[in-house]
């Protein structure tokens, strides 16, 4: 069960969820069908309005839960994972969601999404990832492709970009997802998953700025060739896409390669089989660099993992020692250590 | 555990004395730091006062022998009160070449100077520079030296403990604290007891270090070395229960029982940082009470970490030195702007950069009053002494909570890890701290303020029907509302200053140290509480026309502060600094505040102090 579980009450709906605050995010943006999900599935949770707590960072993104009807923290740039970690800690019982960016999670607020992300505190990332920073107008963000031109990249940019879903594995997080803003109901149903996930749950969401960089995901998830050209991995089920479902992914050696079903001997039962929770995360972090066009851009639950959660293993340690020493009191506090009388 | 320690009629001379300084030099790996720190803890039991000054280099074990690598604490007791812990040791144990040249020009003339002979060595003499032997070159005929083989008598006196020959030479400073036990006749019994607990799971450690304090004891005592002992008589103390206690003790001793007296949990966020490390391991023990510790990812996450504990209703508190505070800023800036408590503690430390990691210093002053973007007030308070941080860390949490606004704690190395007496106070000598949320739905608005404090509504997740939204972005007033409106923008900048404003009815007026009018007026802040009221009390007891006054809130500043200086003729300000406190002074109350600095990572010496006032007495 999620976080925050409270079933006291008639059932809220989506509409529940939504504050009087006119949202300025601009048309055509992304980021209202991640509103639209994230506020539809809230009521399937069970989880009191008043137990629910987004935190963001800086950025177009993070302006997300002014449009809440939950409490809210829209706080500094990049530094979203570390005011929810403060929340998770000192109240365990709260369900915490942190809304960033490609900027603000992955560039100036890398380090603390890796840090949030190993210590599994059981709390939700949605990662919008633009490709673009903006916010400030049209600069290249650490997801750009290589070589891509910006406001600030006029002759291309020199840098690499950065893989999210690889971030997250490194980071051993316990629940590593990918999504797209337009296919509402995949995104609503890995949502959900995140929502029930025990632990840290990090999911990267292709979102489209139509302002600074349209188009950036058309090639792979424009409607007409969606399915040729991505495909939804599913736990225990084998990886096959295609509108003709006769293509696959089969695994040769290291190496991922598209085979269709039916030709040069290939059958079903050649391709890889996903499987969530592997002992090793080698197999999404393989699945996790897949790109088109050699590819098809892979969507879903990438690994799952049940670890303890950090806010739950600082809470056991003060049972273990109240248990242990007794509760504490001001005057054995003060009492404590070689004291002496002077009369 | 017992004090009472049978102490052999001593055959030597007994001389009584009043005030004793001393001061233990040697190599960072050689335990100096654990030989003060027993020889403070025994001498407490025994009921003098005392106030110590640990000082060590910033590298763990510099390489051995070199001057840099010397590492010292110094401690004076007396019968008497005191305040410092001493300008000039009386007594100087070193252990070694290095640490003999960086620390005999300390030492009082016709001092005792205990040195250990085996590490005279001609190896040891070049790595510290010595072109002669110092024993043998005449230059110590000023000092009583007492020229001991503390390495090989030591080795003699635990060989039954059968250590390797390096761990047997580790036990000579149990050797020369034993010999300094009897030379001030304190029992060996509470360092006894100490070595059995700390090495129970490491028997032949524990009786080498036993045999090692014996021997150095027993050596005093049998041997003609010393033909005096001294007695220093237990100090005129107030009656109650004491305790050693160093300053980041103190400190965390006081945060945790801020969260006993509002019954909300403490939060403390963290990145390791000298000299505030102490303060985190001391928080990170008490798990049996509302404490929880979070060592973060770095100093920014540490306080993210405290500011969303303070928005779950916990108590959040961010403890680090000045180049922590430095990567903070703008989070500092974020709970200004969403008016949630917050202390921040800063054990200062010598800058700018990384500067001087172990040493002491108060050029934070302006970083925590005004170091930060935009119209950023926070409130400021800062301990007098090591005691005195337990009392200003419950303030700090006072104030935070009631006009909702993060609060400075600036400390600084020469409190966090001095120590000295602490009288226990009753509980029922702590302050109140009435913390309550708003639950209340009923005209809830995030930021309808007090009409008093102007602080705005504590209402934490979990509470029904009211959920809002908070941020960095400003506030419109009232509803909290982001908004770009040019007058509410003024409006919100000018409220936010004026509740920092208001903190001044809050709190205790400033009282004046001697006269209330007069010549010169001393104004000091923080650490340098005991050079100063050590100085002025000296001069006032000759019938100089000084007076002093310590301030332990510097924003805002007591409401009387003005008043106070505008009755003196002239107004001295020491400062580890370059004139931060005057400076602002200055510009507060247009007062010539004329400042006395010093910035060599040290704290003042008393006779800085007078000499700087009868110079301005004569001017």
């Amino acid at each position: 069960m999620p976080s925050g579980v409270d079933v006291k009450g008639p059932k809220p709906t989506r509409a529940d969820f939504a504050t009087d605050q006119t949202v300025r995010w601009c048309p055509g943006c992304g980021d209202y069908s991640i509103l639209a999900q994230v506020q539809k599935v809230m009521p399937n949770l069970g989880v009191a309005r008043e137990n629910i707590v987004f935190v963001s960072g800086i950025g177009c993104s993070s302006r997300f839960p002014y449009y809440m009807n939950t409490y809210g923290f829209h706080s500094i740039h990049g530094r979203a994972p570390t005011i929810a970690t403060g929340i998770k800690v000192s109240r365990p019982e709260l369900s915490v969601w942190v809304v960033t960016g490609d900027g603000d999670g992955l560039s100036i607020g890398g380090n603390h999404l890796i840090h949030a992300m190993r210590r599994n505190l059981d709390i939700k990332i949605l990662l919008f990832n633009n490709r673009i920073y903006g916010l400030t107008k049209g600069q290249y963000s650490p997801t750009s492709e290589f070589g891509k031109k910006t406001k600030s990249s006029p002759f291309g940019t020199a840098e690499q970009p950065i893989n999210p879903l690889g971030v997250a594995l490194a980071s051993e997080c316990t629940f590593v997802a990918r999504s797209v803003d337009i296919d509402t109901q995949h995104l609503s149903s890995i949502i959900e998953r995140a929502a029930r996930h025990r632990g840290t749950a990090f999911i990267e969401i292709y979102q489209n700025c139509n302002i600074f960089n349209d188009g950036a995901f058309e090639d792979f998830v424009a409607r007409e060739v969606r399915t040729d050209r991505m495909i939804q991995i599913e736990h225990g089920k084998p990886l096959v896409f295609g509108k003709e479902r006769r293509k696959g992914i089969r695994l040769r050696g290291f190496h991922p390669e598209v085979v269709t079903i039916g030709e040069s001997g290939v059958s079903e039962s050649d391709l890889l089989v996903h499987d969530e929770t592997p002992q090793e995360p080698a197999l999404a972090y393989l699945l996790s660099r897949m790109s088109y066009p050699e590819y098809p851009v892979p969507v879903g639950v990438f690994y799952r993992a049940d670890r303890p959660r950090y806010e739950e293993i600082v809470e056991q340690q003060s049972i273990q020692a109240t248990a242990r020493f007794g509760a504490g009191s001001i005057e054995r506090l003060l009492d404590s250590g070689e004291t002496y009388k002077v009369t | 555990m017992s004090t009472e320690t049978e102490v052999v009629p001593p055959r030597a001379k007994v001389t009584e004395i009043d005030t004793v300084v001393i001061r233990f030099v040697g190599d960072s790996g050689d335990g100096m730091q654990l030989t003060g720190t027993q020889f403070a803890d025994t001498t407490a039991l025994v009921g003098n006062d005392l106030a110590t000054l640990p000082d060590f280099p910033a590298e763990i074990r510099a390489p051995a022998g070199t001057l840099a690598g010397v590492s010292g604490y110094q401690i004076s007791f007396s019968s008497r009160d005191i305040k410092t812990p001493g300008d000039q040791p009386d007594v100087l144990v070193a252990m070694n070449p290095a640490a003999l040249k960086t620390n005999i020009g300390d030492l009082e003339e016709g001092g005792i100077l205990i040195v250990d002979t085996d590490a005279f060595t001609e190896g040891n003499l070049a790595k510290a520079g010595c072109k002669t032997n110092p024993l043998k070159d005449r230059s110590l005929t000023g000092f009583r030296v007492f020229d001991i083989p503390l390495t090989s008598l030591t080795l003699q006196a635990v060989a039954e403990a059968g250590l390797t020959g390096r761990q047997a030479t580790r036990c000579k400073n149990f050797f020369a604290l034993g010999l300094v036990f009897w030379l001030y006749e304190r029992p060996v019994d509470y360092t006894r007891e100490w070595i059995e607990k700390k090495f129970k799971d490491h028997e032949q450690m524990a009786k080498a270090n036993t045999l090692a304090l014996l021997a150095g004891y027993n050596y005093a005592d049998t041997t003609e070395v010393f033909t005096n002992h001294f007695r220093v008589r237990k100090a005129q103390l107030l009656p109650g229960t004491y305790r050693k206690i160093t300053g980041n003790e103190a400190t965390a001793t006081g945060f945790i029982t801020a969260a006993l007296l509002s019954g909300r949990p403490l939060f403390y966020g963290s990145y390791p940082i000298t000299p505030a490390s102490d303060v985190l391991h001391e928080l990170s023990r008490f798990k049996n009470y509302p404490v929880k510790t979070f060592q973060a990812e770095d100093e920014i996450s540490a306080i993210g970490a405290a500011i969303g504990a303070s928005y779950g209703g916990a108590l959040g508190l961010t403890g680090t030195s000045g180049p922590g505070v430095a990567l903070k800023s703008e989070a500092i800036g974020l709970a200004v702007m969403t008016e949630l408590p917050l202390v921040i503690a800063n054990i200062q430390r010598g800058g700018p950069s990384t500067g001087l990691p172990t040493k002491t210093e108060q050029a934070d002053l302006f970083q925590a009053v005004l170091g930060r973007n935009g119209e950023c007030p926070v409130a400021v308070v800062a301990p007098a002494t090591p005691a005195d941080c337990f009392a200003m860390a419950i303030e700090a949490f006072r104030i935070a909570t009631r006009f909702m606004t993060p609060v400075f704690f600036l400390s600084d190395g020469y409190l966090g890890n001095g120590a000295e007496p602490w009288k226990i106070p009753p509980k029922s000598e702590l302050p109140e701290l009435d913390v309550r949320f708003r639950t209340e739905q009923e005209g809830f608005q995030p930021y309808l303020r007090d009409p008093k404090t102007l602080a705005r509504p504590w209402a934490v997740p979990g509470t029904p029907g009211l959920e809002h939204r908070i941020g960095g972005l400003e506030k419109e007033d009232v509803t909290g509302n982001v908004s770009y409106d040019p007058q509410n923008h003024e409006k919100m900048v000018r409220l936010r200053a004026e509740k920092i404003a208001r903190i001044a009815s809050d709190i205790p007026r400033v009282e004046v140290f001697g006269k209330d009018s007069g010549r010169v007026l001393v104004v000091g802040w923080g650490s340098t509480y005991g050079a100063i009221t050590s100085a002025v009390e000296e001069l006032q007891e000759k019938g100089r026309p000084v007076s002093s006054i310590h301030l332990r809130y510097l924003n805002p500043f007591p409401a009387n502060l003005g008043d106070v200086l505008r009755r003196f003729e002239k107004v001295l300000v020491p400062e580890l600094n370059l004139g931060q406190l005057s400076m602002l002074i200055r510009a507060r109350y247009l007062v010539d505040a004329i400042g006395l600095n010093k910035v060599q990572g040290k704290p003042f010496r008393v006779s800085e102090i007078t000499r700087a006032i009868e110079e301005l007495l004569r001017g």
